[in-house]
C-alpha cells in the first residue's frame, strides 16, 4: 500500500476495461469497486460473473460494459464455470491450440453469490486447485432482487426479509466470514479489502490475479441504495467500516496472516452505524454487542496474526 | 483397422469420447453413469487421452464446468443420470440457447421418491424441453456409435447445440457387448476439430448471456428454436455420412418390418430389442404387425413419423415414464399431437411399461400387442395402460 500511496499517479492503469455508461445506481461501491479491480489487472483476463447487480447493470442485450471476455451463466455456479474455462485453456493449451499467452480467470459474484447460493461450487473450485481468482463484491444484501438479507448481511441490519419491527432489531444473525472460509481451504491467497482504499484494493487484486492456485479477495461495497445512506460519502463509510474494526483489511498469504492497516486504536462502531439508515432504530444495547462482537473478532485475528507470523519465524 | 470386442457398454462409451479427443471432462459420480467417468478418469490417468477431468462437486457445477469449457472453445463430455440430471436441470437449460456443443450420455434411471437406480425415461422426460438435441440408442454399438457422431453434430457451425445421448442405465450400460470399434485416423476423418466461432479469449472479447428485456427476448427464443429445427439436417447427413465411413446407418425413425404391417409398436431405448423378438415370434404366429424405434427425440421427426405410422391401423406406444395426472405416457401424447391432424392416421394405444428397472420381457411385449389391438377395436376406460402393475 505504502508504494502505490507515493507513486499513485504514475502507478495506477489509466486503462478502463470497466466501461461507463453502464446503470448502476448512483453512488454504487461496487462498480467503483469492480473499476478499481479491474484496473489492477493487464488485459489477459476472462471474466466469470455471477448473476445479480453487476451482471445486470454491466449487461444487456445487445450492449455490454466489459472490455474483456466476459460470461454470465447462472447465479450459484460462477466458480464452477471458471474451472471449466481454466480447464480448457489447460487443456488446449497442452494440445498446441494457439492462445494468448498467461491467461487469467477472474470470478466475481456478490455476497449472496458468494456466501449463500454458489458456496458449495467456490468450495468445490478452491479444493480443487484450479488457477483462478474470486472476487466477492460484498453490499451485505441481495441489492439487486431488493434488499433481502444474506448471509452476509450484519446483525442489527434492517432488510426486506429481516426487517426491524415491534418484536425484532432487524438481522438475528452474525456476519458469514466468508474470507476465513476460503482460508480453511489453505489457498495460496486470502485478502479482504475495500473501495475505501482503493490502492491496498488495486494491489491485492493484482496480487491474487497473479498467485498461482486459487485466490479469494472480499471487497467489502457500499451500497447507499440498500444501506439507506449518503450516495457521496461512500468511500467515508467504507473506511469507517476499517477503522471501527467492523471489516478489517488484512492477507492470508500461505497461511500466513498480515493486517494491511495499523489501527492503534479502533473507532467506536456507533460512528459507522450512526450514517446508515439500515442501523437507525438500534438501541444502544444492541449497540453495545455489536461493538462487543467487533472487538472479539478483531483481537481474534490480531492473535491469527501474531501466531502465523510466529510459526512462520520459526520454520 | 478395425476391430470387434467384447466389452462393456460404459467402458466402450469412454473409449468411444477417447477416439473424439475430447479436451475436457467434467463429470459427478452416479449410478448407473459411474463405470463411463471411471474409465475416463483412467483414459486421463494413463495419458492415452490427453485431457483435463475436473472431478467436480455436484452435478450443478458438472454442467456449469462444461460452459465454461464449451465457451473457452474446448471439445467438452460430462455423463449423469437421474437425480444428477435433476440436479444440473438449471444449467442443461442455459447450454442451447448460449449455443455450447457440449456432449453428454444420460445412462436413464428412475427418479426419486421412492429411490431407485434402476432405469426408466423419466429422467429423459425431466429435460425434454431444454433445448438439446437428444439422441435416444439401444444398444452399445449405437452408443459408441452416437457419442462420436454427437460431438460431429454438436460442433457443426450450422448447428452449435448441446448433444444428449440417452442410454439404459443397467441395462445397456452395465451389459457386455460385442463392439466394432472404429479405427483412430477414420474418426479424425470423420470427426473435424473443435472450432467454436467466437470463444472466450482476451484477444477478441466477447460478452456471452447476457440478460434479455423483453423487447428483445422472443428473438433469442426463436433463434434457438430455429437453430433446433434446423439441426435436423446437419444429423441426418452426420448419420448419412457415418454409414458412408462405417458401414452403420442410423435415423430418425427406424423400422422393423413396419412397412405395411396393420399394427405397430413403438420403442424408445434398450426395451426395443426385446419388443423386436416379440415381433419376430408374433409374425411366426401369422400376425402383420411391426416395430418402429424412436432414434431422434429433438428435433422431434414429425416428417418421418407420419411417414412410418401411414399405413397402419394401430399404433402401440411403449413409454418407460408417466406424466402424473396427465395423458400417461409423455412419448405418446407427443406422438398423438403429432398425427391429429392427419386424415389418416392410426388408432393410438398409449401402454406405460418398465418403469423403475422391471423388465418387460418377450412373452410381456407380446402380451401387450394382443391387448392394445384389442384395445384400439373395442376402447378402454382408461387414458393410458400400465403394463403390469399390482392394484
Amino acid at each position: 500500500m505504502e508504494k502505490y500511496a507515493i507513486y499513485v499517479p504514475r502507478l495506477v492503469n489509466k486503462e478502463e476495461k470497466f466501461a461507463p455508461g453502464h446503470r448502476a445506481c448512483i453512488g454504487c461501491g461496487e462498480a467503483l469497486a469492480i473499476r478499481q479491480a479491474f484496473k489492477a489487472m493487464d488485459k489477459n483476463v476472462i471474466v466469470v460473473n455471477a448473476t445479480g447487480c453487476a451482471e445486470i447493470f454491466t449487461s444487456q442485450l445487445p450492449n455490454t460494459s466489459w472490455e474483456l471476455p466476459w460470461i454470465h451463466t447462472l447465479f450459484e455456479n460462477t466458480a464452477a464455470v471458471a474451472s471449466g474455462v481454466e480447464a480448457a485453456y489447460k487443456a488446449m493449451r497442452r494440445k498446441g491450440a494457439k492462445l494468448p499467452e498467461n491467461t487469467k480467470v477472474v470470478a466475481i459474484g456478490g455476497d449472496g453469490a458468494t456466501s449463500d447460493i454458489g458456496i458449495q461450487a467456490i468450495s468445490g473450485a478452491m479444493e480443487r486447485g484450479h488457477d483462478f481468482t474470486y472476487i466477492c463484491f460484498d453490499n451485505e444484501a441481495y441489492m439487486n432482487t431488493g434488499v433481502q438479507r444474506s448471509s452476509s448481511t450484519p446483525f442489527g441490519a434492517t432488510t426486506t426479509t429481516s426487517p426491524s419491527g415491534k418484536k425484532s432489531f432487524g438481522q438475528v444473525t452474525w456476519k458469514k466470514n466468508m474470507p476465513e472460509i476460503a482460508a480453511a481451504h489453505n489457498i495460496p491467497y486470502v485478502a479482504t479489502a475495500t473501495h475505501g482504499y482503493p490502492f491496498d484494493l488495486m494491489e491485492k487484486v493484482r496480487k491474487a490475479v497473479n498467485t498461482p492456485g486459487p485466490a479469494y479477495v472480499h471487497i467489502l461495497s457500499v451500497c447507499p441504495t440498500g444501506w439507506g445512506s449518503a450516495t457521496d460519502t461512500i468511500n467515508r463509510q467504507a473506511r469507517l467500516a476499517v477503522q471501527t474494526g467492523i471489516f478489517p483489511l488484512y492477507e492470508v498469504e500461505n497461511g500466513v496472516y498480515k493486517m494491511s492497516i495499523d489501527l492503534p486504536r479502533l473507532r467506536p462502531v456507533a460512528d459507522y452505524l450512526k450514517i446508515q439508515r439500515r442501523f437507525r432504530h438500534l438501541s444502544d444495547d444492541v449497540i453495545a454487542q455489536i461493538q462487543k462482537r467487533v472487538k472479539q473478532e478483531y483481537q481474534k485475528l490480531l492473535e491469527k496474526v501474531n501466531v502465523t507470523k510466529r510459526t512462520k519465524s520459526k520454520s | 483397422m478395425v476391430t470387434r470386442v467384447g466389452i462393456e457398454v460404459s467402458i466402450a462409451v469412454a473409449e468411444a469420447v477417447k477416439l473424439a479427443n475430447a479436451d475436457v471432462i467434467a463429470a459427478y459420480p452416479i449410478t448407473p453413469q459411474t463405470h463411463i467417468v471411471e474409465h475416463l478418469a483412467e483414459l486421463v490417468a494413463d495419458g492415452e487421452l490427453d485431457a483435463e477431468y475436473i472431478p467436480v462437486e455436484s452435478e450443478h457445477s458438472a454442467m456449469s464446468a462444461c460452459l465454461g469449457s464449451a465457451a473457452a472453445g474446448a471439445r467438452t463430455f460430462t455423463a449423469t443420470a437421474s437425480q444428477g440430471l435433476a440436479l444440473m436441470n438449471e444449467v442443461v437449460y442455459v447450454a442451447a440457447p448460449m449455443r455450447l456443443p457440449i456432449v453428454m450420455v444420460v445412462a436413464n434411471r428412475s427418479l426419486s421418491a421412492p429411490l431407485s437406480i434402476w432405469p426408466d425415461h423419466s429422467d429423459m422426460m425431466s429435460v425434454r424441453d431444454t433445448g438439446w438435441i437428444q439422441i435416444i440408442v439401444e444398444n452399445g454399438q449405437q452408443a459408441v456409435d452416437n457419442t462420436i457422431i454427437a460431438f460431429r453434430i454438436a460442433e457443426d457451425q450450422k448447428v452449435l447445440l448441446p448433444v444428449m445421448i440417452h442410454q439404459d442405465g443397467f441395462t445397456l450400460t452395465h451389459v457386455i457387448e460385442p463392439i466394432i470399434f472404429p479405427a483412430q485416423e477414420a474418426v479424425d476423418k470423420y470427426l473435424p476439430k473443435n472450432r467454436f466461432p467466437l470463444p472466450l479469449n482476451p484477444d477478441r472479447p466477447v460478452a456471452m448471456g447476457e440478460f434479455a428485456p423483453p423487447f428483445i427476448f422472443t428473438e433469442t427464443k426463436w433463434a434457438q428454436e430455429v437453430a433446433l429445427q434446423n439441426s435436423k439436417k446437419v444429423i441426418i447427413k452426420a448419420w448419412d455420412e457415418f454409414a458412408k465411413a462405417f458401414g452403420r446407418k442410423y435415423m430418425p425413425v427406424e423400422k422393423y418390418h413396419s412397412e405395411g404391417a396393420k399394427v405397430l409398436i413403438m420403442t424408445m431405448g434398450s426395451a426395443g430389442e426385446t419388443a423386436s423378438v416379440a415381433i419376430d415370434e408374433l409374425r411366426k404366429e401369422g400376425m402383420d404387425v411391426g416395430q418402429i424405434r424412436l432414434r431422434l427425440w429433438r428435433p422431434f421427426p414429425f416428417q418421418e413419423l407420419r411417414e412410418a405410422v401411414k399405413d397402419a391401423e394401430v399404433l402401440i406406444m411403449m413409454d418407460r415414464a408417466l406424466s402424473y395426472g396427465g395423458p400417461g405416457g409423455p412419448v405418446a401424447s407427443e406422438v398423438k399431437a403429432a398425427l391429429y391432424n392427419q386424415t389418416k392416421r392410426p388408432k393410438i394405444v398409449s401402454y406405460v411399461i418398465s418403469l423403475g428397472g422391471r423388465d418387460t420381457t418377450v412373452s410381456g411385449f407380446k402380451d401387450i400387442v394382443k391387448q392394445g389391438i384389442e384395445i384400439a377395436d373395442k376402447g378402454s376406460k382408461n387414458e393410458y395402460e400400465i403394463y403390469g402393475v399390482r392394484e
